[in-house]
């Protein structure tokens, strides 16, 4: 019992994570039918632009709520800024070229991040700094629970609940949901589909930043590689739970976070990897549209 | 007074013309329908003044100003709106959030209620399902919230493309009494149709095109008598 719980907390920890990430992977494809293969590298801009910020700020060395969400914050807008240019630069001058031109590029921009990274950041791994530091010891029994895994936890909550209220209470959400059904419609309604699409990366961008944040709180190991599978499983979790899909997104990836720890703690640590991609295989095989996916049909 | 004016426009889809040498004028206050056959150019010629597409040759004036290749969004708030082709509504969203995104671009947020009872006035059937998602709706119900849509930007010049398509003659008629409807409510229409007969009943001025040029023009009524619609567009 205990080590169910104790697995049921990491797992929660882990798709909470993937969730954050999953989210831009999906809303990007719900406007541009895109697979942003970079959205894993924006992650780890994340994480770096944290511990930059943590070192030049000596954030580092009082470690506090405040340092940590300010290292968040910075983290996010900094990836947003990361994200509006990727599209802006990248994506945008192909908006009218065929999908798999667009599809190779995001190949690019990702070999570009990682590459790019080790260059300017170096190969080698970094320590995240640990902006925040727990004093509290939340262990029940045998049950260990690492007060930054319920931080992390309760953070991706906020930050998604924050998103969902974004696409479905405001103005810029139903131009969100307008320019993902149709670009052409959405501009006939005075919408400028261009900026919706910046936004959508930017919103998307800032999640992976702080995903980037807080698993270097966990896992305080940095390197720029360190997107690469995070962002595949991030990219699986999406395509579980149907791409475009918000809250397929979320539920998608808590169930990958969950099933990859279960898998970890019972039966095949070595398998870690292997199950979200065997996992993928079997949803292109016999779901492809994901758990809360729909066909689109259409209606002539 | 000039609405709108088409001066010499041709538009290309790659290397195929799909229109060229297109001049016609709107008046203020008109209906004019643009009618011809399947590939005609008449969505074409939509797209050029809604700004979907770029005119590669010509002008295209609204009020006397030069609106040629102005992005799609910025022709909203000069107050021309469409109601597209295939009745284009967000089939995922709700009936009255399509008639809110087609307010878009009204100047004043207040009105927005006062509007939408406008909608649901001419068209009843839209308020009976105002909360229901737009792709459960009927063919002729999605063509209302189209044109309804469009009326919630406050319209000077409604471009309408295709409203009878598919539709029932019933709904059809009820359609076209709408369209007359708004139009004596001040709104200049520009309608797209290949059912000439019925948009020349109710239009001043016609435009006919054929594979991408205009093959003739004037008042509704004239067109109607003379040979060369009937003819071509009324079968006899």
């Amino acid at each position: 019992m205990t080590e169910l719980i104790q697995h049921l907390i990491n797992g929660l920890s882990l798709g909470s994570i993937y969730a954050l990430i999953a989210l831009g992977y999906t809303m990007v494809f719900g406007i541009l039918q895109l697979i942003n293969f970079a959205h894993g590298d924006v992650y780890m801009l994340g994480a770096f632009i944290g511990m930059y910020f943590a070192r030049v700020t000596g954030a580092a060395e009082n470690p506090s709520v405040f340092n940590l969400l300010a290292t968040l914050l910075v983290a996010m807008v900094g990836c947003a800024l990361a994200g509006f240019l990727i599209e802006r630069f990248a994506y945008r001058p192909l908006r009218r070229a065929p999908r798999i031109n667009v599809l190779i590029t995001a190949v690019g921009v990702s070999l570009f991040l990682e590459f790019a990274g080790q260059l300017g950041f170096g190969s080698d791994p970094k320590f995240f700094p640990q902006v925040y530091q727990p004093t509290v010891d939340w262990s029940m029994g045998d049950i260990k629970i690492n007060p930054l895994q319920v931080i992390v936890f309760a953070i991706s909550i906020v930050l998604m609940a924050g998103l969902q209220f974004l696409i479905f209470k405001t103005r810029t959400g139903r131009a969100m949901r307008a320019a993902s059904f149709n670009h052409d419609l959405a501009s006939l309604m005075g919408i400028p589909t261009d900026r919706v699409i910046s936004l959508t990366f930017m919103a998307g961008s800032a999640l992976a930043g702080a995903a980037g944040v807080l698993v270097g709180m966990i896992y305080p190991k940095i390197e720029p590689l360190m997107g690469v599978m995070p962002g595949l499983k991030a990219f699986v979790s999406a395509v579980l739970g149907g791409i475009g899909n918000i809250t397929g997104a979320v539920v998608g990836a808590i169930t990958l976070g969950l099933a990859e720890e279960f898998l970890v703690g019972y039966w095949a640590p070595t398998f870690r990897d292997a199950l979200a991609f065997g996992l993928l295989i079997l949803i292109l095989l016999f779901k492809p549209t994901g758990l809360f996916g729909v066909h689109k049909s259409e209606k002539v | 007074m000039e609405l709108l004016k088409f001066e010499n426009v041709a538009v290309k889809y790659g290397a195929i013309e799909a229109i060229r040498n297109v001049s016609f004028t709107v008046k203020k206050g008109e209906i004019v329908t643009l009618i011809g056959a399947n590939g005609a150019g008449k969505t074409t010629t939509l797209r050029a003044i809604s700004g979907l597409v770029r005119p590669s040759q010509g002008k295209i004036l609204h009020n006397g100003t030069d609106i040629t290749g102005l992005p799609a969004h910025q022709i909203v708030r000069r107050r021309i709106s469409q109601s597209p082709e295939g009745r284009g509504i967000f089939l995922n969203l709700t009936v009255e959030e399509n008639l809110d995104l087609g307010a878009w671009t009204a100047p004043d947020p207040k009105t927005l209620n006062q509007d939408l009872e406008m909608v649901f006035g001419l068209f009843p059937r839209l308020k009976e399902r105002r909360k229901q998602n737009a792709g459960t709706l009927s063919g002729g119900e999605q063509q209302m919230l189209a044109m309804g849509r469009a009326l919630m930007a406050h319209p000077d010049l409604l471009l309408l493309d295709e409203p009878s398509l598919g539709l029932a003659p019933q709904i059809i008629q009820k359609i076209f009494e709408i369209i007359q409807t708004i139009n004596k409510q001040g709104v200049t229409v520009l309608l797209v149709e290949q059912n000439a007969l019925q948009a020349l009943q109710i239009a001043h001025q016609g435009v006919i095109l054929e594979t991408g040029s205009v093959a003739g023009s004037g008042p509704a009524r004239e067109l109607l008598k003379s040979d060369q619609v009937r003819k071509a567009y009324l079968g006899e």
